[in-house]
């Protein structure tokens, strides 16, 4: 998506992006970032909150008249209604470390299968 | 809660990935795009005037594995914006299943609020079309085949600017 946005921008044409994983985007690094502190999934308001919605969607579009220069990132305040996301996402512990690593050999064998199978 | 911390508030994506798949015993880890100079074009004219565009990284189609398991289709596409869709395909994608849904398009591909704010004047117009580049491992392949597509989608639409969403 950033990738996206900087061709677009390189191209003449204005862009805000709008998301959730701030260090991906900040990493590749775009013109104009809506930045909203969420689980991934809802960069552009909670669903069913239409005026979330619309209030996020304006701050990209003030973004993009106001940006006088790349790299801007702006928060926007809204907050999830607990944190407990944080750390849950993609977690590991001593409590899930050997079904990660029982999953990962798994989908390997499955994929080197497939590809045996094509071949 | 205004409290000191010990590290960042927000997560990072890039040390969390890294970790959940190294404990799957991927070792090479991914190498995420990283850039020092930024591209940038200012808004021309003013926002009343321009036909905005939208972007999305979530599918249109949705087809079924041999053993009934939805796959999403990641296919460039433009679809009309009007009718707005009432559902798009996310479950290839990376996010947070456990913690939300994305049962709203307008969460993550503001549609009808965009369309709102043309009703309202605040923009000139909402391009009749959206764009869809559901995200791509690789990034040679956004770079030289999906952004080229999105660019050319937008102009054909007289697209004036874009706002991008990655679920």
């Amino acid at each position: 998506m950033s990738l996206v946005s900087r061709h677009l921008e390189a191209n003449g044409i204005p862009t805000a992006v709008m998301g959730s994983a701030r260090d991906i985007v900040e990493e590749c690094g775009v013109a104009r970032f809506v930045f909203t502190d969420f689980p991934l999934g809802n960069p552009c308001g909670k669903p069913r909150d239409p005026r979330m919605q619309r209030a996020i969607v304006g701050i990209a579009l003030t973004l993009l008249e106001r940006a006088w220069m790349p790299r801007i990132t702006v928060q926007t305040p809204f907050r999830w209604e607990n944190d407990a996301w944080r750390d849950n996402f993609m977690r590991v512990d001593d409590g899930n470390r050997e079904a990660l690593a029982r999953a990962g050999e798994e989908r390997r064998r499955s994929q080197a299968a497939a590809k045996a199978k094509v071949r | 809660m205004d409290l000191p911390l010990t590290h960042r508030s927000y997560v990072s994506y890039i040390d969390r990935s890294r970790e959940y798949y190294a404990a799957q015993g991927y070792d090479r880890p991914y190498a995420w795009a990283h850039h020092d100079d930024v591209p940038f074009t200012p808004l021309g004219n003013p926002l009343s005037g321009c036909r905005i565009g939208l972007v999305t990284t979530a599918a249109r189609t949705q087809r079924t594995d041999m053993i009934g398991a939805p796959l999403m289709l990641r296919e460039l596409y433009a679809q009309p914006a009007d009718p707005p869709p009432a559902r798009l395909f996310t479950d290839g994608l990376f996010w947070d299943k456990q913690a939300t849904d994305t049962d709203d398009v307008d969460s993550f591909l503001p549609v009808n609020r965009l369309a709102e704010y043309a009703a309202g004047g605040r923009i000139g117009s909402a391009s009749p079309r959206f764009y869809g580049v559901p995200t791509d491992y690789s990034q040679s392949r956004t770079r030289e085949q999906a952004a080229p597509q999105i660019l050319e989608w937008c102009r054909e639409d007289g697209v004036d600017a874009v706002l991008l969403a990655g679920l």
